[in-house]
């Protein structure tokens, strides 16, 4: 069993990143324009588009 | 890019930040296309688009100003709007928090839930007095962070000696928090953090979803009478003009109105000549109207021609246009009352878990079981009738049906407005601009190449609503317009220029036909084009699916009785013309009498009060600020299907928010009786609880393909 003082330590640790992680992604604004980011992989580079 | 320049008139100047409302865009072309057209204006330090919201946000130097960004957005194919900034972030910042407290719940929950197994599958003496302390340290600071919403919701309710859902559950979880600290302390057999902190997360997930909803739909909607001009030039008594404040003006001052401004306050016209105004805001007639000297004028009509001069005779709250404010807002306070289906129930519910919690209690300390054992079996109580499924039934099947609605192009503003959408059975429609399109389109079919470039170049110059349906008509065919030099704008005439030594014009033609027409002049051709407010596509299509679903459809109109009974003859509905904002209020009265509740169908401003009186409202994203800001529902695009749609979608949702609550209530008549007699262990608590949180949210889900199966 004390292979526990490990592994909880861990598995807190690894929640814990997740969690500042999903964070960062907040202030950093990941979520603020979903479908934005889904249609700007189809705009082309500057020269590709015909004016 | 040119960064390096850029940063230096960006060091010379303070920029400013300015968001648009565009609701027009629909693919990945519409955001390259706005994004570089506005970045290669001079003075645009920076333009980013958020699709979702449908806004673009414009960082720019003081050269520019919303006037001049809405003017280049719409020479790029797009109306737009500036919004204001304020009420959307606070929005997003409830969203924000909300989301914040569910990740921290989340990792609290699967943290403790990891010990919790290992304790239930057996583990004792130290190792289970290590993991109920290492729980308690998780517990209580998540505890702590993920239950403000609850806590103070519920400290609110209290303090004005009312009960809400937050009642219970905040108990349930301050009470199971400080049961399972004196229990980690004293080396107890159970621990109820992981019931605690699960309970918390549930309840979340479903608020969250709730937040959501109101978020995405409320970012499209502007603020109430944006359009009234908020400022006007006075003139003086020594011919001087000075810029006044709307608030600021006085009954008997003499505005000077530029062409294409709008008017800050009612008055008469004192001029030489007719003027040209556009009155579609307050009646939402498309056409522009002429107006004789001497006759009223009222505040947010556009004067369209040259300068005219107006005498102020009402501002501020008594012009016509805040009276209509006005009416709309008592109007709305009859809705105001409407109950949401989940306050309903919880009203009845708190009161219920916080007896029936008690009496367990009480019940359990005369069978003298000790007060130890008496407030676990009141903590069961209460955490297994903690409404987790209650909580996710409504918000879980609204966001799922709005969701599949948005993508069919109607935004829902809230939850109550979705079953307010369920309870219709008569809907009354307007004519301009709900039923038809509401501009005037052109018939471009008899033109050249050349001659649709040259007319889409003077168009694009002119505010004349013609010139705007021309230009829209002539961009959605993707014409390049031709380099005009020497435009010119002669009320009553029309528009000219010339493309190097040719004479260009946009002119009214000589002999009168049947409907708006515009006759277009390059050098000595000349070509007819007509322009009609065509019915949208597929309206008669969408009144056939409505009465199908039971719901009649009748027309009223501010517009001439002949044009309504061409209308009503045509799409096989009654209709009445020539209705004033009070008539429509007063057709509305009658059939509420007669014990229907009626969906309004709505764009003008003159619509408004309707709207908000209503049982239930829906506006085309084309209407006016105000007509938006009162409906429930706004459609968006030429297709009148949404509107049908809306109504069916809303009847499923409500089956299933049915559905949801049977299945909770029905879980609670099982286990509480199991709980009341002391036979629920954490465990039976805990995968009651997920199991039927996830059931009501599977049977939420299914309404995703409930707008898509419904569509064509």
């Amino acid at each position: 069993m004390s292979v526990l003082i490990y592994l909880i330590p861990v598995a807190l640790l690894m929640g814990g990143a997740g969690l500042a992680l999903f964070f960062w992604a907040m202030r950093d604004g990941q979520f603020e324009d979903l479908d934005g980011s889904a249609n700007r992989i189809l705009i082309d580079d500057e020269e590709g588009e015909d004016a | 890019m040119n960064a390096p320049a850029v940063i230096d008139t960006a060091a010379a100047a303070p920029l400013t930040d300015t968001r648009l409302t565009v609701p027009g865009m629909r693919c990945a072309g519409c955001i390259a296309k706005i994004e570089r057209g506005l970045n290669a204006l001079e003075g645009v330090f920076q333009a980013r688009v958020n699709f979702s919201a449908k806004r673009v946000a414009v960082r720019h130097g003081p050269s520019l100003d919303e006037d001049d960004l809405v003017e280049a957005l719409r020479h790029l194919g797009f109306e737009a709007q500036a919004v204001a900034a304020d009420p959307l972030v606070r929005d997003g910042k409830e969203t924000r928090a909300l989301l914040r407290a569910l990740a921290v719940a989340g990792f609290g929950m699967m943290n403790i839930m990891l010990l919790s197994v290992s304790v239930w599958s057996g583990a004792g003496g130290v190792t289970r007095e290590l993991f109920h302390w290492l729980s308690a340290i998780i517990a209580l600071p998540v505890v702590a962070y993920a239950g403000r919403p609850f806590f103070a919701s519920a400290a609110m309710a209290l303090r004005y000696r009312r009960t809400n859902m937050d009642v219970p559950i905040s108990i349930g979880v301050l009470l199971a928090t400080g049961l399972s600290l004196y229990e980690t302390v004293t080396g107890g057999q159970h621990a109820y953090f992981d019931g605690a902190v699960m309970l918390l997360f549930f309840l979340l997930a479903g608020r969250a979803l709730d937040a959501a909803m109101r978020g995405r739909t409320r970012a499209g909607i502007g603020a109430l009478l944006g359009r009234m001009g908020r400022s006007a030039g006075v003139v003086q008594p020594d011919g001087s003009i000075r810029r006044v404040a709307a608030d600021s003006l006085e009954p008997g001052m003499l505005m000077l109105v530029a062409a294409g401004e709008a008017l800050a306050a009612d008055g008469v016209l004192e001029d030489v000549a007719a003027a040209t105004i556009d009155n579609a805001m307050l009646t939402g007639e498309s056409l522009p109207e002429q107006v004789a000297v001497g006759a009223d004028i009222h505040a947010g009509a556009i004067n369209l021609m040259r300068p005219i001069r107006v005498r102020v005779t009402r501002t501020g709250s008594d012009t016509a246009i805040a009276e209509i404010a006005r009416l709309m807002d008592e109007a709305g306070q009859s809705r105001n009352r409407y109950v949401r289906i989940a306050d309903r129930a919880s009203r009845l519910y708190a009161p219920a878990v916080h007896a029936l919690a008690a009496l367990a209690f009480i019940g359990w300390m005369i069978a003298g079981a000790g007060w130890h054992q008496s407030l676990v079996i009141a903590i069961a109580v209460l955490i297994i009738t903690c409404p987790c499924a209650m909580g996710l039934a409504v918000p879980a099947a609204q966001v799922v049906a709005s969701g599949a609605l948005i993508r069919q192009g109607l935004l829902v503003k809230d939850g109550s407005a979705l079953e307010r959408l369920a309870g219709v059975d008569i809907a009354l429609f307007d004519k301009t601009g709900t039923l038809t399109l509401g501009e005037m389109r052109a018939d471009t079919g008899g033109l050249s190449d050349e001659q649709k470039a040259a007319a889409l170049s003077l168009a694009q110059a002119s505010r004349h609503p013609l010139s705007i349906g021309l230009a829209k008509s002539l961009m959605a065919e993707g014409i390049v317009p031709a380099a005009v030099t020497d435009i010119r704008e002669m009320e009553g005439v029309g528009i000219s220029g010339r493309i190097g030594m040719r004479e260009i014009a946009l002119e009214r033609p000589q002999a009168g036909g049947d409907g708006p027409q515009v006759q277009l002049r390059v050098g000595e051709d000349a070509a007819l084009i007509r322009f009609a407010d065509r019915l949208r596509p597929d309206a008669p299509a969408a009144l056939a699916r409505l009465r199908s679903l039971g719901v009649g459809a009748s027309m009223v109109s501010g517009d001439s009785a002949a044009a309504v009974a061409r209308m009503s003859e045509h799409l096989g509905i009654p209709g009445e013309g020539e209705v004033a904002p009070a008539g429509k209020l007063g057709a509305l009265a009658t059939l509420k009498a007669a014990g229907h509740r009626l969906l309004m169908v709505g764009d003008g401003l003159n619509d408004g009060p309707a709207l908000a009186a209503a049982y239930a409202s829906i506006a085309p994203g084309t209407a006016s600020d105000a007509s938006q800001q009162a409906a429930d529902a706004v459609f968006i695009g030429e297709r009148l299907m949404p509107v049908a749609l809306a109504v069916q979608v809303a009847r499923r949702t409500m089956a299933i928010v049915r559905q949801n609550f049977g299945f909770a209530i029905g879980y609670n008549i099982l286990a509480v009786p199991l709980a009341l007699a002391g036979m629920v262990t954490p465990l039976i608590a805990a995968v009651a609880m997920s199991l039927s949180s996830l059931v009501v949210v599977g049977n939420s889900l299914r309404l995703a393909r409930a707008a898509r199966d419904h569509r064509a």
